[in-house]
C-alpha cells in the first residue's frame, strides 16, 4: 500500500484528539472516582427530602462514600425512599443515622451517614430505620414565629 | 387582486420548493449511507479527507478554544467573585465548554472553516463536468467524492470538540489561576466534582457527533447540487455556512432539552 503523505498528520490529529477526550475524561470528569466501582444499595426513608437530588453525595465524616440513586415516594406512607449506593470498601453498621443536611450556606445537599455501635453490617437491600429528615426553610420560619407568637400571648395573659 | 395571488402564489412556491429539498436531501443522504463502506475500506480516502477537513482546522480550532475559555474565566470570575464563590470557575468554564461551547463552536467554526472549502470543491467539479465524467466511467461520484468528505466531518468533529474543550480548560487555567490567582487546588477538585463523565462529557460528544452529521450533509448537499455555474458554486458555499450554523444551533436546542432538561428534578 502505498504511503500518503497526510498519513503522519492525520494520525497526529487522530492521536491529539482521543489525547484531549483522555484528558477531559481523567483531569477535568469524575471517570476515576467512585462512579465506576460497585456498590450495595441501602433504602433510607425520609418525612422530608427538601432539595435533596439524584446522585447527591452520601458522606460520613464528610468522606464521600456514596451517591443517592434514585428517590421515590412511598404511596403507603407518604415518605420518600431513597436508595442510597454505597462504596464496597465501607461498612456501615445496622444503627447508622441518616440525615439530609446541606453543604455551605447555599451548597447542594447531601446524605450524611453517621454510623452507630452495631456489630452487624448494613448489606445489598437493607434499610437504614433511623433516618432525620431536610430541614426545610419555611417550617423553621413559621415555627420559630408560632413561638414569638405564643410567647407574646403567654405575657399578655 | 393579482398581486395578492402572486404572493401567495410565491408564499406556497417557496414552501413547497424547500420541502422538496429537505426530501432531496434525506435521499441524498441515504445514497451516502449506502456507499459509506467505500471509505472505510479505501482508507487512504478518508485519510485525505481528514487532513483537510479536520487537520487543517486544528489551528483556528485550538486557538479559538483557548480565548473562549480566557474570556469565560475573566467573565465568570467577575460574576463568581460577588457571591464569594471563585473557586468554582472551574466548574462553570469546564461545564460551559464541554456541553455547549465546545461542541457548538467548534461545529460553527468547522463549517465555516470546513464545511465551505466542501461544497466550493464539489461545486466546481460539478461545474467543470468532473462528476458526470466520473459517472461516465463507471465510477459512484458518491462513492467516490461525497461519502469520504461527510464521514470525514462526522469523525473529525468530535475529535475538534475535544480540542476545543481542552484548550478552553487550558485558558481558563492561565487566566484564572496564574493571572487573577485562584487556588490551583481548588480550581481542578471543584472542576473534577462538579463535571460528571457520562453526563456532561458523554453528551458532548454526542452532539457534536450529530452536528458532524448536520454539517457534513449540508455542505455535500448543497456542493452536489449547486447551480454550474459561478455565481451558483458561491451562493451554495454561502448557503452551506448560512444552513449549517442555523441547523447547529437549531438541533443544539432539541439535543440540550432532551440531554439536560429535567437532570435536577
Amino acid at each position: 500500500m502505498k504511503k500518503s503523505k497526510f498519513d503522519l498528520a492525520v494520525g497526529l490529529f487522530v492521536a491529539t484528539g482521543i489525547l484531549a477526550l483522555v484528558f477531559l475524561a481523567m483531569k477535568v470528569g469524575n471517570l476515576t472516582g467512585l462512579e465506576t466501582s460497585e456498590g450495595y444499595r441501602v433504602e433510607a426513608r425520609f418525612d422530608n427530602i427538601g432539595g435533596l437530588k439524584v446522585r447527591a453525595p452520601v458522606k460520613s465524616a464528610g468522606v464521600v462514600v456514596g451517591r443517592v440513586d434514585s428517590i421515590t415516594l412511598d404511596s403507603q406512607t407518604y415518605e420518600a425512599k431513597a436508595i442510597l449506593r454505597i462504596d464496597q470498601n465501607y461498612k456501615f453498621s445496622k444503627d447508622t443515622i441518616a440525615s439530609i443536611l446541606t453543604s455551605g450556606l447555599l451548597g447542594e445537599q447531601y446524605v450524611s451517614l453517621e454510623a452507630g455501635g452495631d456489630s452487624v453490617y448494613l448489606g445489598q437491600g437493607d434499610r437504614i430505620s433511623k433516618t432525620q429528615p431536610a430541614m426545610i426553610m419555611e417550617k423553621l420560619i413559621s415555627q420559630f414565629l408560632f413561638n414569638k407568637a405564643s410567647e407574646s400571648t403567654g405575657t399578655t395573659k | 387582486m393579482s398581486n395578492v395571488i402572486e404572493m401567495i402564489e410565491g408564499l406556497g412556491r417557496t414552501v413547497l420548493n424547500g420541502l422538496a429539498r429537505l426530501g432531496l436531501a434525506g435521499r441524498f443522504f441515504l445514497a451516502i449511507m449506502m456507499v459509506i463502506g467505500v471509505p472505510v475500506r479505501r482508507f487512504s480516502l478518508l485519510v485525505r479527507e481528514l487532513y483537510f477537513s479536520g487537520v487543517r482546522s486544528l489551528l483556528i480550532i485550538v486557538v479559538s478554544g483557548m480565548f473562549v475559555g480566557m474570556v469565560l474565566a475573566i467573565q465568570g470570575y467577575e460574576v463568581l467573585q460577588r457571591f464569594g464563590s471563585s473557586e468554582t470557575l472551574g466548574v462553570l468554564v469546564a461545564l460551559s465548554l464541554v456541553r455547549e461551547l465546545g461542541p457548538v463552536v467548534t461545529a460553527l467554526l468547522f463549517a465555516g472553516r470546513a464545511g465551505s472549502a466542501v461544497t466550493a470543491e464539489i461545486g466546481l467539479m460539478q461545474a467543470t463536468d468532473q462528476i458526470a465524467a466520473m459517472d461516465m466511467m463507471a465510477v459512484n461520484p458518491i462513492a467516490r467524492i461525497i461519502s469520504p468528505r461527510f464521514l470525514a466531518s462526522v469523525v473529525s468533529m468530535p475529535l475538534l470538540a475535544c480540542l476545543f474543550s481542552t484548550a478552553g480548560v487550558f485558558g481558563a487555567y492561565l487566566v484564572g489561576v496564574k493571572l487573577i490567582g485562584i487556588d490551583d487546588g481548588s480550581f481542578w477538585s471543584q472542576m473534577q466534582a462538579g463535571v460528571d463523565f457520562r453526563l456532561d462529557i458523554i453528551n458532548g460528544l454526542i452532539k457534536s457527533l450529530v452536528f458532524g452529521v448536520a454539517v457534513g450533509l449540508i455542505a455535500v448537499f448543497e456542493g452536489y447540487y449547486a447551480p454550474p455555474t459561478a455565481e451558483g458554486v458561491s451562493s451554495a458555499t454561502t448557503r452551506t455556512v448560512v444552513t449549517s450554523s442555523l441547523a447547529v444551533l437549531m438541533l443544539d436546542f432539541v439535543l440540550t432539552v432532551w440531554m439536560f432538561r429535567g437532570l435536577n428534578g
